[in-house]
């Protein structure tokens, strides 16, 4: 790992300066993407700041949602009886995500920030144009088997390893910002990018911005489910995974938000799918037209193909896991 | 974020890479620099400068002095003579290198010592008391709960932390709750039953 400068932090305020101080500093908060990446010669950040004390760890309610603060640690967020209470599928989602050790350390802010990535980014001896802009994109013509099936561009295929943030997008989460120009409030459907001709760029934070939290808006969805679909039982990405809430009154659907993971560069909401649910009876025959809508316009290559047909099928399952 | 990116990854030249090796070689004939912080948002190390860190390991408070690059891993290892702690993979894939900090079960490889400032560390070294071992310990023995043994301590670290959580209710939620730990012995229904018995037996942990 090549050195750096370290600086430790207290306030937002100070952390907000100390990371525009230097061209190349970067926040570190649990360190499970960041020094993971330093090690393998991916990031080498000139200054790193450690933003573990600041005050960003509380996990509070008001009537209209929930705010989690940006340093609350996975595992806390998973285990809190608001969330395991009101957002059922965000706790399910970040269960399934990592190992229990990994999500002791993971915060909530370096989840929704972890690089979209995929083997050939990780591997500083392959071409990847998100690592080296202009180097070529080293996985579309290479092996692609965990890659996108939708949103992809000619330069770069990969995918947002992220459980958490699938979540997050089917609940209309808001991810708070603070920067030198101020705070902003992102919807989180908005907050991750296409790789389009910039694949470089993960996210829409601007430069010098520090997430402090996220805010999750009540609702009335009865009905959560989590089903991620990977290579073994547990602790492996996603090949493909779906977050579904739905409220169902007397058999019949009046609310549904979907979104998949393992299949986009960011959490994949499934808008046309939601719309064509609404209204409708909660039953199989729904489910199974819900999922052929919600691949429409999915397309896949060599050996991602398979996603297509496993995404159809997991749609369907968590829907009808959502209602069991 | 993308002007970082594209500096982090225009490489080192051979030019930088020497003139740092230089001052690496000049550093370790020096005495090692230590920066008092003055204040907690000041600039606290700079490149190759070794910053103090105290940390209490197994009960016994231990004041050292770190560059910010060191993970905590090598630090109980190589500074502490630690070894029961295991590298296996060095990037959070396997779980051999589990320990407790402030009694949470983290991956020790993937967290750089200095931010671990001021908090408590137990390895398995710091499980037995005396001769008399760890019942988590004790129950891997009974059950065979290892083979080469490689991944034995990290297995055990996760495995009370399983129980204590309250993860280990059924052998479902054993399996799920320990998969950070990977065992290229395949001893995992061994592993498992020695956990069972352990949370069955109630004892303190
Ligand atoms: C072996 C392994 C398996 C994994 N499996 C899964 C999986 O199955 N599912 C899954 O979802 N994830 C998985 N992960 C990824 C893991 O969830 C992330 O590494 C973790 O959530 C990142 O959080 P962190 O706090 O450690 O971030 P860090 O590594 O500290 O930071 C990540 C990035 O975010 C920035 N950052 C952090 N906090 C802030 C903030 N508040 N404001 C602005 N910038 C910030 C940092 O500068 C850095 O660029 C896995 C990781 C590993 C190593
Ligand atoms: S050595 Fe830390 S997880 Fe493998
Ligand atoms: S006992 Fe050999 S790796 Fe687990």
């Amino acid at each position: 790992m090549i050195n750096f400068e370290f600086v430790r932090t207290s306030t937002v305020k100070n952390a907000i300066a100390a990371l525009s101080k230097t061209p190349g500093a970067q926040f570190i908060a649990g360190g499970t993407n960041l020094v993971d990446l330093m090690k393998k010669g991916v990031a080498a950040p000139k200054r790193l700041i450690d933003i573990n004390s600041l005050p960003l760890r509380d996990i509070t309610s008001d009537s209209k949602g929930i705010l989690i603060g940006a340093l609350a640690l996975n595992s806390e967020v998973a285990e809190h009886p608001l969330i395991k209470n009101k957002l059922s599928l965000l706790a399910k989602a970040l269960d399934a995500g990592a190992s229990a050790q990994l999500r002791n350390m993971a915060t909530i802010g370096g989840n929704i920030l972890q690089r979209t990535r995929c083997s050939y980014f990780n591997d500083s001896t392959m071409p990847c144009n998100k690592r080296e802009p202009g180097s070529g994109c080293g996985a579309k013509n290479g092996y692609h088997r965990m890659h996108a099936v939708f949103g992809a561009s000619d330069k770069c295929i990969a995918v947002h390893p992220s459980d958490m943030c699938v979540a997050l997008a089917a609940l209309d989460a808001v991810v708070h910002t603070a920067g030198p120009k101020g705070e902003r409030k992102v919807l989180f459907a908005d907050f991750h990018r296409l790789p389009g001709d910039n694949p470089e760029l993960d996210h829409h934070l601007q430069p010098g911005e520090l997430i402090t939290g996220i805010y999750v808006p009540a609702n009335s969805f009865n009905k959560q489910h989590y089903l991620k679909i990977r290579d073994r039982a547990s602790y492996a990405f996603a090949l493909v995974s779906v977050a579904v809430a739905l409220e169902v009154t007397d058999g019949i659907i009046k609310n549904a938000k979907l979104s998949m993971g393992g299949v986009a560069h960011k959490p994949w909401r499934l808008i046309s799918t939601e719309q064509f649910l609404v209204g409708k009876a909660a039953s199989k025959e729904t489910f199974t037209e819900a999922a052929a809508v919600a691949m429409t316009g999915a397309v896949g290559l060599t050996h991602n193909r398979f996603k297509i047909k496993m995404g159809k099928a997991a749609v369907r399952e968590a829907l009808l896991q959502a209602i069991r | 974020m993308e002007q970082e990116y594209k500096e982090n990854c225009a490489g080192e030249s051979r030019r930088d890479f020497l003139k740092k090796s230089t001052a690496l070689a000049a550093l370790a004939t020096a005495t090692p620099v230590l920066l008092k912080a003055a204040g907690n948002d000041e600039k606290i190390a700079g490149y190759f400068e070794k910053i103090p860190l105290q940390l209490e390991v197994n009960g016994k408070v231990h004041n050292l002095s770190v560059e910010p690059r060191v993970t905590l891993l090598d630090l109980l290892r190589e500074q502490l003579n630690l070894t029961g702690t295991k590298k296996g993979c060095d990037h959070g894939q396997c779980g051999a290198c589990t320990v407790h900090v402030d009694g949470r079960r983290i991956n020790s490889c993937l967290s750089l010592a200095v931010m671990n400032e001021g908090k408590n560390v137990t390895t398995i070294e710091g499980l037995a008391d005396g001769e008399k071992l760890h019942p988590m310990q004790e129950s891997f023995i009974k059950h065979d709960g290892f083979q080469c043994g490689y991944c034995t301590p990290g297995q055990i670290m996760s495995a009370i932390a399983c129980v204590k959580e309250g993860h280990a209710n059924s052998v479902d939620e054993i399996r799920e709750f320990m998969s950070g730990n990977i065992c290229r012995c395949g001893a995992y229904p061994n592993i498992v039953d020695a956990i069972m018995e352990v949370k069955k037996g109630g004892q303190p942990l």
